[in-house]
């Protein structure tokens, strides 16, 4: 079960990244990096998972006495709570940016944006 | 040709990713540090739920820190969509007519939006003993706003309000902290309060204040970005 969620996050990675790299509409590049990130919380997360075992959440189903029996990892979900925020943030500046990108050069293809280019 | 060079990249970093998935066995016990958690989170913290504790006490110091990276986000958000509104302001004195939102929709958030609020205290004030928390709390509060907007995108929030939530709930949560030093075991210690019952709304010493001014906050920086953006927009 662990194995299938942490591919399944692999692949999503994998997808996001080719995303980014291969189009060049920048609202494109920022939907795969946001697949890429969820990603990266999938894997994440199927880190902690545990066959058989409860959410680490100490209530009528899991005994105070014998949680450390019964319950998955925490520590991967709390981290994983601090990526989503995080990632969050990250993809609402990308889309401030791409707006004021847009503003200068009146598109969105990455490839009128030469300032940089050597 | 630049497509393949992408694509090859991303077959080597799939074969690294294929190695570590191979290699990859699923633990059978708590380690270490999630073994400490398990057994001492109910005495040490008293909240049910592990993740919460682990977030705003055993790790409360990294919480503040994503606090501030949003808090950060919002302002830098509205630095960069500042020029595009001040070009806006001249056209503000006379605001063109939008076609109305329809019935269905005004009606519908008259109607949804106290509930959508409510929900949202709901679950801040919970994170100790359901899943959930602050910044969940925080993100369906922002999400009442954000149906607000959808309704009447030419709706203007007062900005003022928005900042003043923001930092007065920062620096209640940095106080809240230091109180901890002076009177519990350290920074962020959630002992200032009495642990109380187990499990139910009123335990887990100072967690669900914290929760709630984290839930405050992240739904006040998550307003203030979306007013920045719906600002910049209707130009």
């Amino acid at each position: 079960m662990a194995q299938i969620t942490m591919l399944t996050g692999f692949i999503l990675i994998a997808i996001g990244l080719y995303g980014a790299l291969s189009n060049s509409n920048i609202l494109r590049m920022i939907v795969a990096f946001t697949v890429a990130n969820t990603g990266v919380n999938v894997v994440l997360v199927s880190v902690g998972y545990m066959t058989g075992r409860k959410a680490p959440i100490l209530d009528d189903a899991v005994a105070v006495a014998d949680a450390v029996r019964q319950i998955i990892d925490p520590l991967p979900q709390a981290l994983v709570l601090t990526a989503i925020v995080i990632g969050l943030g990250v993809t609402a500046l990308m889309l401030a940016y791409a707006y004021r990108l847009y503003e200068s050069k009146g598109t969105l293809d990455i490839s009128a944006f030469r300032d940089l280019k050597w | 040709m630049k497509n393949k060079i992408a694509l090859v990249l991303v077959l080597a970093l799939g074969f690294i990713f294929g190695s570590l998935w191979i290699g990859f066995v699923p633990f059978t016990t708590l380690n270490e540090t999630a073994h400490y958690y398990a057994e001492n989170t109910a005495d040490e913290v008293g909240a049910q739920n592990i993740i919460t504790a682990i977030i705003v006490t055993y790790r409360g110091l990294d919480t503040l820190g994503e606090v501030t990276v949003l808090f950060l986000t919002a302002a830098i958000v509205g630095l960069v969509l500042a020029r595009s509104r001040a070009v806006e302001q001249d056209a503000y004195s006379k605001p063109e007519e939008l076609p109305p939102a329809g019935e269905l929709l005004e009606i519908g958030t008259k109607l949804l939006v106290p509930l959508i609020l409510l929900f949202g205290a709901y679950v801040f004030v919970n994170g100790h003993l359901t899943p959930g928390g602050g910044f969940q709390g925080g993100a369906i509060v922002a999400s009442a706003i954000l149906l607000m907007l959808l309704t009447d995108p030419l709706r203007r929030f007062s900005r003022r309000l928005i900042t003043v939530i923001e930092s007065t709930m920062g620096l209640v949560y940095v106080v809240i902290g230091i109180l901890g030093v002076a009177l519990a075991g350290g920074f962020l210690d959630n002992r200032i309060l009495p642990l109380g019952e187990f499990g139910s709304l009123f335990s887990a010493g100072a967690i669900p204040v914290i929760y709630a001014l984290v839930g405050l906050k992240v739904g006040a920086e998550f307003c203030a970005m979306m007013v920045s953006l719906s600002e910049t927009e209707d130009r």
